[in-house]
């Protein structure tokens, strides 16, 4: 398998301050990867990077063996949802028709491949049904799944999802969860990164542990009984129940 | 003074004046309307009203000079609208300030200057709460090739503006250029308010900036129909307005901002989804989300 994402020794400073420092990571084709970390740990700065919006200070993001930059390699991204402003007056097949507007380029309108590239999206997450409904009266696992359409529409090789499961219930999360994964064993490299335990090491085919670089990178079961780069990474004690979480989520 | 009557005074010769100002209010109205949607959509009210004010120091070095009126609160305008732009790239400072900082100054600058010019009371009123004599023959053709630069401008920069309103970051990975496209919808802001000001006055083109595209907004989901209402309310109040300004003597720029208002206020009670009436009628103000999430795969 190749790595179709690659993050390879990246450092990103912001305002001066050292935000990643020497991170190296892949995302190999398949594969579901979830990143992890506690605040201000680089999460976020780390998918910037990798959707080229920040330029790292050193090392190198490549996307299918291509150096990252907007627009030029399609990534779908899927931010959080609170980014997004739903009380737009868009239908949710209008919502994932923006997915194309990068490139589509200024002049252009959609056209029957961009339909059925929003088309297939929209079935891909299940939501085609829906697809003439207003995107604002959506619940909040609809509004995840429109996100995720509007990533796919581009049809990209790599999916970056930002924190998919904040203020959603259980059962809406197991879905989702068992959505990333189908559409990363379909051949995506995704790679999400999420406050959820349970559903990371459940979900991820591969956890990777962040603290401004890369602590630990594995199999979910694998890390779950190594309680030391857990506590490296997230700053806890041995008694925490972080750690008695994750010993009984990976009972 | 019965419709049919106003209809016979816009054709009498000796008030062409009249004409000219429906003829300016409709189109102001309409790309305002347009425009509008945009900035309500996007809460960009407190732009629109500074820029609103920045226009003044163009308008009165216009006055004080002799020049286009509609000239000199663009450049004036447009300086504003790409100072806002850059300065708010700074994010110690939020946006808000940086605008408040400048459409003060801004509008501070336009009282200085006028006061230079002779009789400049009467003036001043006149730019504050709009006239509507004494439009020159000029400026219409000024506005109408201005109106239709924003509204092709809009058409065709469409789906970019809605992309990166929805959310700039995911439009940044696109490689879509938000920054530019921010600058070039607060021009066209800009550009909206100066060809209304005239009539409308200062103060009060916010109204039409905001209020029409507000009331589609409760009457629609549809962004399409949201563009189109607007400007089709806008045009309406802006018609019925001069009328009624013209019948009774009531100020025009007033008088339209008035019958706006009672068309919101009537669409937040009557509207057939989002109205009180509405939601009062389904129990309780929140409306249910579709369906549940258990179709997922």
């Amino acid at each position: 398998m190749s790595a179709v994402l690659a993050i390879d020794g990246v450092t990103v400073r912001l305002g001066g301050r050292l935000a990643v420092q020497d991170a190296t990571l892949r995302v190999d084709r398949g594969e579901l990867v979830g990143l992890l970390g506690p605040n201000g740990a680089g999460k976020t700065t780390l998918l910037r990077t990798a959707l080229g919006l920040l330029r790292p200070d050193a090392g190198t993001v490549t996307v299918n063996g291509r150096k990252a930059a907007p627009g030029r390699i399609p990534i779908g991204y899927v931010p959080q949802r609170h980014e997004f402003a739903w009380d737009f007056p868009l239908s949710i097949e209008q919502v994932v028709m923006t997915g194309r507007t990068g490139r589509l380029g200024l002049r252009r309108r959609p056209g029957v491949d961009d339909w059925r590239a929003v088309d297939e999206a929209l079935e891909r997450v299940r939501m085609g049904e829906l697809r003439s409904r207003p995107a604002g009266e959506l619940s909040g696992g609809q509004r995840q799944r429109v996100l995720v359409a509007r990533a796919l529409a581009l049809q990209p090789d790599v999916l970056l999802l930002d924190e998919p499961f904040t203020g959603l219930d259980m059962p809406t999360q197991e879905l989702l969860s068992a959505l990333f994964a189908s559409l990363a064993h379909e051949g995506r490299a995704v790679l999400m990164t999420t406050h959820d335990l349970a559903a990371a090491v459940f979900g991820c085919d591969r956890l990777v542990l962040l603290n401004r670089t890369v602590v630990a990178d594995g199999r979910a079961d694998e890390l779950a009984d190594d309680p030391d780069v857990w506590m490296r990474t997230f700053g806890v004690g041995a008694e925490s129940p972080l750690l008695r979480t994750l010993k009984a989520v990976a009972a | 003074m019965s419709p049919a009557e106003f209809v016979g005074d816009l054709l009498n010769p000796d008030l062409a004046f009249l004409p000219k100002a429906l003829l300016v209010a409709t189109m102001s109205s309409i790309v305002c309307g347009v425009v509008g949607c945009y900035v309500v959509l996007r809460g960009m009210a407190f732009i629109g009203d500074a820029v609103a004010h920045a226009v003044f120091p163009g308008l009165a070095v216009a006055f004080v000079m002799g020049g286009s009126l509609v000239l000199g609160g663009t450049v004036a305008g447009v300086i504003t609208a790409v100072l806002i732009a850059v300065f708010s790239q700074n994010r110690r400072l939020k946006e808000d300030a940086i605008i408040g900082v400048f459409f003060v100054a801004a509008f501070a600058l336009g009282i200085v200057i006028i006061s230079r010019a002779p009789g400049y009371a009467g003036s001043l009123q006149q730019f504050l709460f709009g006239s509507i004599t004494g439009i020159p023959d000029r400026d219409i053709v000024v506005v109408a090739g201005m109106g239709l630069l924003v509204l092709g401008v809009l058409f065709v920069l469409h789906k970019e503006l809605v992309t990166i309103s929805l959310d700039r970051e995911s439009a940044r990975a696109m490689g879509v250029p938000v920054f530019w496209l921010d600058l070039v919808l607060y021009v066209l802001v800009t550009l909206a308010v100066v060809i209304s000001v005239q009539t409308i006055g200062n103060i009060l083109v916010l109204a039409l900036l905001i209020t029409p595209a507000a009331t589609a907004r409760l009457l629609t989901d549809r962004l399409a129909v949201m563009m189109l209402l607007a400007p089709a309310i806008g045009a309406l109040s802006a018609l019925l307005g001069l009328y009624v300004s013209w019948s009774w003597d009531y100020p025009t720029g007033g008088t339209i901002v008035l019958l706006l208002t009672a068309g919101f206020l009537a669409a937040w009670v009557f509207a057939p989804r989002q109205g009180m009436i509405a939601k009062r009628c389904r129990g309780g103000p929140e409306s249910d989300p579709v369906g549940g999430d258990a179709v997922a795969g």
